[in-house]
C-alpha cells in the first residue's frame, strides 16, 4: 500500500529527475508494446531514437521539425500555467497560414523579403482570431475552452480543405487542390552555410525561435504580466485577492497562445511547403501540449522538450519507411510520456511512503 | 423517412453510450478527457475480436473490455498519482490514438459482419414505431436500459447517492467513512466499458472496417453532451439524438447536392456543439447547482 505524505516545500531535485526518469520509463514501457504487438523492440528503438542523429543533415532537420513545436508550446506554456486549456492550437495553426496565405497569394509578385514581416503579423493575427472565439466564450458565458477550442480545430481542418480546392485553388494545378505557389517575398529560405551549403531543410524561421525563448523567459520570469500569470495558476484565490482582472488574463494568453500557434504556422508553410494545401499542420498543435508538458512549463525546457519530440517525431518517419509501424506511433510514446512527467509533478509535492498490509 | 430515422438513431448510439459513461463518470467528480481515446480503442479491439472469432457480438464484449483496460491507465494516474485530470485526460487520447494506429494497422482493408438487428416479438410489428423501436441492434437496446438503469440508479439507489457525494464533497464522503479513491476507480471504469462500447459500436454498425482516427471527434463531442443534458442522463438521448440528426442531415445534404460546398456542411455537428455549449453554459453558470462540485478536483486523503 503506497501512501502519498506532503512535502514541506517542493522538492528541487525532482524538477530535473522527473523528466529524466519519465523518459526512461516511456522507452520501457514502449519497447514493452512493441513487443506485445511483435515488432523487433530493438530495431524500433534504434529507428526512433538514433536514427535521427545518424547524419548531419537528419540533425538540422531535427531543428527544423522542433521549430513550429517550440513556438506553439511557448504559447501554450501560458495558457497552461493560468491554468486556461487551450487545446485547440492545430487550429490555430492552420488560420494563421491560411490568413497569411491569403495576403502573400494577394500580391503574386513581391520580392522584398520584408513582406514576411507581414504575413508573419498576418499570421499572429489569425491564430489570435481563432484563438479568440473561446477566449470570448469562457469569459463572457463561462463555456469550457477545453471543448470549443477543440471543435474549432476540425471547422479549422474543414475551412482549409475548401479554401485551397475551392476559392484559392491554383488553376494551373491539374485539379490538385493547391493555391498558386507563393511569391518570393513571402518565401523563408534556407540557410547557406559557408562551404558547406545547405543543412538538409534548415531555414531562417529558426531565427524567430532563439528571439522568441529569451523575449519568452523575461516576460514570464521578469514582467508583471508574467507574474500574474503565475499566480494565477498556482494560487487562483490569491490573484483574486491582490484584485488581478482573471478575465482579462484569459483572453490575453488565449490571444498570444493563439497568435504564435499562428506564427508557427505562417513559417511552416513559408519555409517548407511554400503554398497553400489542405494538410498544413501535420498534428503539430496537439504535439506541442506535451512540448509544453515535457519543458515543465518553461521557455528554456521547453526549447530542449521540441527538439526531444522533434527527435521521436523523425524517427518514427524513418520507422514508417523501414518496419512499415505507423507514424501515429509518435502519440503513444507522448502519452505515456506525458503520464509519468504528470505524476513527477505529485513526486515534488509528495513524499511516497510504503506502509504494509493495511487494505 | 423510416431509413432516415434508422440511421440517425445508429448514429447517436455511439454518442449516447460515451455520454452516459462520462455523465457517471463526472458524477463521482472525475473528468476524464480521454473519452475520444477509450472509443477509438473500443472500436479497434471489437474489431479484432470480430475478425478473429467472427461473431459480431464478441465485438461487444471486446470493445467494452478496451474501454475498461484504458479507463484504469486513466484512474491509476489521476486517482492514485494525483496527476491533473486534464492533461492525464488529454495524455489518454494522444496514447490511444498511437496505440489504436499502431493496433489497427494489420486489420485495415478487413471488413466484418455488421451486428444483426433483434425483431421483438409482436412489438416489431406495430406499424412505423415497430421497425424504428423494436427491430434495433443489442447494443440498441442496451444503450436505452443502461440509460433508465442510470437515471434510477443515481436518483434512488443508495451506492448512486453515495457517488454523488463523492463528486460534490469528497471530503465530506471521506470523513464519512466512504472510499473515495475505490469510488471514482468504479465509475472511470464504468465510463471506460461505455465508451468502449459505443466506440464498438462504430465498426459494428456503422463502417466496418479499420481507419486511423475514425472516431473523428464524437468523443469530444459526446463530452459536450454531458454538458448539454446539464448531468441529467434522459436529456443525453435528446442530445445524442439531435446531434445524430445533424450529422445525417450533412450527408443528406452532401449526397442530394445542396448548393453548399460539402466541407462548410460538414462543419455543422462541429459548429452545433459551440452553439449548444454557449445556449446550455449561460444557463448553467446562473444554477451551477448541477455540476458536481469536485469535478476535476484531485483527492489526496490517504485510504
Amino acid at each position: 500500500m503506497i501512501t502519498f505524505i506532503p512535502r514541506d516545500k517542493v522538492s528541487k531535485n525532482w524538477i530535473i529527475i522527473a523528466p529524466i526518469l519519465s523518459i526512461f520509463f516511456t522507452i520501457f514501457f514502449g519497447l514493452l508494446i512493441f513487443t506485445f504487438l511483435g515488432y523487433n523492440p530493438l530495431e524500433t528503438l534504434y529507428q526512433i531514437f538514433v536514427s535521427p542523429f545518424s547524419r548531419i543533415d537528419r540533425i538540422s532537420d531535427i531543428l527544423v521539425k522542433a521549430c513550429p513545436l517550440i513556438i506553439i508550446g511557448t504559447g501554450l506554456m501560458l495558457c497552461f500555467k493560468s491554468n486556461v486549456w487551450n487545446i485547440g492550437a492545430e487550429g490555430q495553426f492552420i488560420m494563421g497560414a491560411l490568413l497569411a496565405g491569403f495576403i502573400a497569394l494577394s500580391f503574386p509578385n513581391i520580392e522584398t523579403k520584408f513582406f514576411l514581416l507581414i504575413t508573419i503579423f498576418a499570421g499572429f493575427v489569425g491564430g489570435a482570431l481563432w484563438a479568440f472565439i473561446p477566449a470570448i466564450l469562457k469569459t463572457k458565458l463561462n463555456v469550457n475552452e477545453i471543448l470549443v477550442s477543440l471543435m474549432l480545430v476540425y471547422v479549422a481542418m474543414l475551412f482549409i480543405d475548401f479554401i485551397v480546392r475551392g476559392p484559392l485553388r491554383d488553376p494551373m494545378s491539374f485539379g490538385f487542390p493547391l493555391s498558386k505557389p507563393y511569391p518570393e517575398g513571402a518565401l523563408i529560405n534556407k540557410i547557406p552555410f559557408p562551404g558547406i551549403g545547405f543543412l538538409g531543410q534548415l531555414h531562417y524561421g529558426i531565427l524567430l525561435v532563439v528571439l522568441l525563448i529569451p523575449v519568452s523567459w523575461i516576460f514570464v520570469n521578469k514582467t508583471l504580466g508574467g507574474f500574474k500569470i503565475n499566480v494565477l495558476g498556482s494560487a487562483p484565490q490569491a490573484a483574486k485577492f491582490a484584485g488581478f482582472k482573471q478575465h482579462s488574463i484569459t483572453i490575453t494568453v488565449l490571444l498570444l497562445s493563439g497568435g504564435l500557434a499562428g506564427v508557427a504556422g505562417v513559417i511552416e508553410v513559408s519555409a517548407n511547403i511554400g503554398q497553400l494545401q489542405p494538410e498544413v499542420s501535420f498534428g503539430y498543435g496537439f504535439t506541442a501540449i506535451i512540448v509544453a508538458f515535457l519543458g515543465r512549463l518553461s521557455p528554456i525546457g521547453i526549447l530542449f522538450a521540441g527538439i526531444i519530440i522533434a527527435t521521436v517525431k523523425l524517427g518514427a518517419d524513418n520507422a514508417q519507411m523501414t518496419m512499415g509501424i505507423p507514424k501515429v506511433v509518435t502519440g503513444l510514446f507522448e502519452g505515456i510520456l506525458l503520464f509519468f512527467l504528470l505524476t513527477g509533478e505529485t513526486l515534488q509535492k509528495y513524499k511516497i511512503k510504503w506502509s504494509e498490509g493495511k487494505k | 423517412m423510416e431509413a432516415l430515422i434508422l440511421t440517425i438513431i445508429a448514429t447517436s448510439i455511439p454518442l449516447l453510450l460515451a455520454a452516459i459513461g462520462e455523465l457517471i463518470a463526472e458524477k463521482s467528480g472525475v473528468l476524464n478527457l480521454g473519452v475520444e481515446g477509450m472509443m477509438l480503442s473500443g472500436a479497434v479491439g471489437a474489431l479484432g475480436a470480430v475478425l478473429w472469432l467472427e461473431n459480431p457480438y464478441y465485438g461487444i464484449v471486446a470493445g467494452a473490455l478496451s474501454g475498461i483496460i484504458i479507463a484504469s491507465i486513466f484512474s491509476v494516474f489521476t486517482i492514485n498519482f494525483m496527476t491533473n485530470q486534464v492533461a492525464t485526460g488529454l495524455g489518454l487520447t494522444i496514447f490511444a490514438t498511437g496505440l489504436t494506429g499502431l493496433a489497427g494497422a494489420p486489420l485495415v482493408g478487413k471488413t466484418i459482419p455488421s451486428l444483426p438487428k433483434i425483431e421483438i416479438f409482436l412489438l416489431s410489428d406495430i406499424p412505423v414505431i415497430g421497425n424504428i423501436l423494436f427491430k434495433q441492434d443489442f447494443v440498441a437496446y442496451l444503450s436505452i436500459a443502461i440509460i433508465i438503469f442510470i437515471s434510477f440508479f443515481l436518483k434512488y439507489s443508495k451506492p448512486g447517492i453515495i457517488l454523488r457525494a463523492v463528486g460534490d464533497d469528497h471530503e465530506s464522503a471521506h470523513s464519512v467513512g466512504y472510499p473515495v479513491k475505490k469510488i471514482r476507480w468504479y465509475a472511470t471504469c464504468f465510463g471506460g466499458m461505455c465508451a468502449g462500447i459505443g466506440g464498438a459500436y462504430i465498426p459494428l454498425v456503422l463502417t466496418p472496417h479499420w481507419s486511423e482516427g475514425m472516431t473523428a471527434g464524437r468523443g469530444w463531442i459526446a463530452l459536450a453532451l454531458v454538458v448539454f443534458a446539464s448531468w441529467i442522463p434522459w436529456r443525453i438521448i435528446v442530445g445524442a439524438l439531435i446531434f445524430g440528426g445533424i450529422t445525417i442531415a450533412q450527408l443528406v445534404g452532401q449526397a442530394r447536392g445542396w448548393p453548399i460546398p460539402s466541407q462548410l456542411l460538414s462543419m455543422m455537428p462541429y459548429l452545433a456543439t459551440i452553439i449548444a455549449l454557449t445556449m446550455i453554459s449561460g444557463r448553467l453558470s446562473k444554477n451551477n447547482s448541477v455540476i458536481p462540485s469536485s469535478l476535476g478536483k484531485p483527492f489526496f486523503g490517504s485510504q
